[in-house]
């Protein structure tokens, strides 16, 4: 599904990335706070599932080749976070939904995990 | 050996605490990488090592410097700083093995897989530290399967 489509699916306001949505694909995910996990074991192309709105998320995604962040629970990132993913060209989505529900409804769909090792 | 042609040469400044700019020096040489036309699966693996190479000194050190150098066939990164230095690079190279405060966990770092990771992602990898004085990384990337100036 794209972007869009998923935005629909979990609820999410759109923080930062209108215009990208269409043509951002999302095949498979990436869920972690802990953006260590994010360097470590990440695949390029994977959305970011996180709790963590800091800088480091987008730098993160941005290093790794991720293709957007989505912030669960409710968090809303600061405005420079928006800044610097508008720079990096990151779309920024949250939902009010719980990490462990976005996971649920997401591999439901039919979204596969993006870790490899 | 001969020293090998660097055909392009940048260095990035990196402070403590300075969490706002964490990511910046990595960012910087991965548009400059791109710039190059170095291949992207070698861009990723050399950013995530700078990224957390980068997120290393912002923590642990007191300020640092974190040297490009583009080469025909690789991409080699010095990164040296002054600061508390590791004790025993053994125990810093295991996996998990982390010193980290809670600030840093709470920006998502300090699960003990930084310096493992850049390890992980480089094609040749050495660190030298001595305590009280700093730490310094060299890695690199090869863009060839055995690149004539890394072999010495």
């Amino acid at each position: 599904m794209n972007l869009r489509e998923l935005t629909t699916l979990l609820d999410c306001q759109v923080v930062w990335g209108h215009d990208l949505l269409e043509r951002r694909d999302v095949k498979a995910c990436f869920a972690a706070d802990l953006m260590s996990d994010v360097l470590a074991f990440s695949e390029p192309g994977a959305l970011l599932i996180t709790g963590l709105v800091s800088l480091q998320s987008v730098h993160a995604a941005d290093v790794a080749d991720l293709t957007g962040i989505l912030y669960v629970g409710g968090k809303t990132p600061a405005e420079q976070v928006l800044e610097l993913a508008r720079q990096r060209a990151i779309p920024l989505l949250t939902t009010r939904h719980s990490m462990f529900d976005v996971c649920a409804i997401l591999r439901e769909a039919g979204l596969k995990p993006g870790c490899k090792d | 050996m001969k020293e090998p042609e660097i055909l392009y040469m940048e260095r990035f400044r990196i402070l403590h605490n300075d969490y706002e700019h964490g990511g910046d020096a990595a960012a910087s040489i991965k548009s400059i990488l791109k710039e190059l036309g170095i291949p992207q699966d070698e861009i990723r693996r050399l950013s995530i090592a700078n990224f957390e190479a980068e997120m290393n000194v912002i923590m642990y050190a007191e300020e640092g410097e974190m040297e490009l150098q583009v080469l025909a066939d690789a991409v080699r990164i010095v990164l040296t700083d002054r600061g508390q230095g590791i004790p025993d690079i053994e125990l810093a190279m295991t996996p998990g093995y982390s010193t980290a405060t809670p600030a840093m966990r709470e920006r998502g770092f300090g699960a003990g897989l930084g310096l493992p990771n850049i390890k992980k992602n480089v094609d040749r990898f050495e660190i030298e530290s001595a305590v009280g004085v700093g730490t310094t990384l060299r890695y690199a990337i090869f863009l060839n399967d055995r690149p004539r100036t890394e072999e010495a």
